[in-house]
């Protein structure tokens, strides 16, 4: 497994670079995340990152779009406002989580 | 100030933010049962996520996806359709059909899977452009107004063709 440096913490991450340690992960780190791919974090960010932090601690897995927008409470339009393009990949990233395996 | 490692090198995902991919997808929605609905539309929303432009286009019996008075009301028959595992003498029974309807949108609402208005409202917010096959317009004698909000417009197949030039297709 591959380590990465980020704020001067060394994090296991997979190949792609998504961290796979739900507890190294802070919200300095995701800062530095964000920061890498160039998605400046809000307040409504920051929600985002929350719900998906506490979803994935609850239920074991990173919540779909769908999920976000039906149980966190952020439309998807909102999260394609927020991580242009590829918005679960992205909001995972940053969320230190693995991407969303559900479908819808 | 000198330093004696080399500091290692982030690694972060790749994902295409710089430059538009440019990737696009087409999807022919020709079929109106449910089952036979969900397919594409669950394509499409895939292909959204991953920053892939998309058009749908409805024509036949897709055209029922977007017509506001069936669109609530697709239905799935087990008639002719092996793969239910049903005895094929008693798939045409009455009352079958609507038994395996309800199953069917149970099971997906189980997964919260949203019903086709529904999934047409989260295409359309995730930037799905939707199309009306002009031939099945008029053979239905149906107009805009009679169509999902969202449709962008009732087209011919021409148009179509020729406004998704580059696009992968995928005909349902």
């Amino acid at each position: 497994m591959p380590t990465t440096i980020i704020e001067g913490h060394e994090l296991s991450v997979d190949d792609e670079g998504f961290l796979t340690e739900y507890d190294q992960w802070d919200p300095q780190i995701a800062e530095a995340l964000a920061q890498a791919i160039d998605v400046p974090l809000t307040d409504e960010h920051w929600k985002v990152i929350n719900f998906l932090r506490e979803d994935f601690k609850a239920h074991g897995a990173t919540p779909t779009l769908r999920r976000v927008s039906t149980e966190g409470g952020v439309d998807t339009k909102t999260l394609f406002a927020l991580f242009p393009k590829k918005p679960a990949k992205k909001m995972s990233y940053i969320a230190g989580l693995p991407k969303p395996a559900g479908c819808v | 100030m000198t330093t004696t490692t080399a500091p290692m090198e982030m690694i972060v995902p790749s994902f295409g933010s710089d430059a538009e991919s440019g990737r696009k997808l087409a999807v022919i929605c020709s079929k109106g049962a449910l089952d036979m609905a969900y397919p594409g539309l669950i394509l499409g929303n895939a292909a959204l996520g991953e920053g892939v432009e998309l058009d749908l286009f409805f024509t036949f019996w897709g055209f029922d996806m977007i017509t506001k008075s069936r669109m609530y009301d697709l239905k799935f028959s087990p008639v002719g359709n092996t793969a239910t595992h049903m005895p094929a003498a008693l798939s045409p029974l009455p009352g079958v059909t609507a038994m395996a309807t309800h199953s069917l949108k149970k099971s997906l609402a189980d997964l919260n899977i949203p019903e086709v208005p529904d999934f047409l409202d989260l295409l359309k917010d995730s930037g799905a452009r939707l199309w009306a096959c002009r031939l099945s317009a008029d053979m239905n004698h149906l107009k805009e107004e009679d169509l999902y909000d969202g449709v962008d417009g009732i087209i011919s197949a021409s148009d179509f063709i020729e406004m998704t030039d580059g696009s992968q297709l995928l005909f349902i």
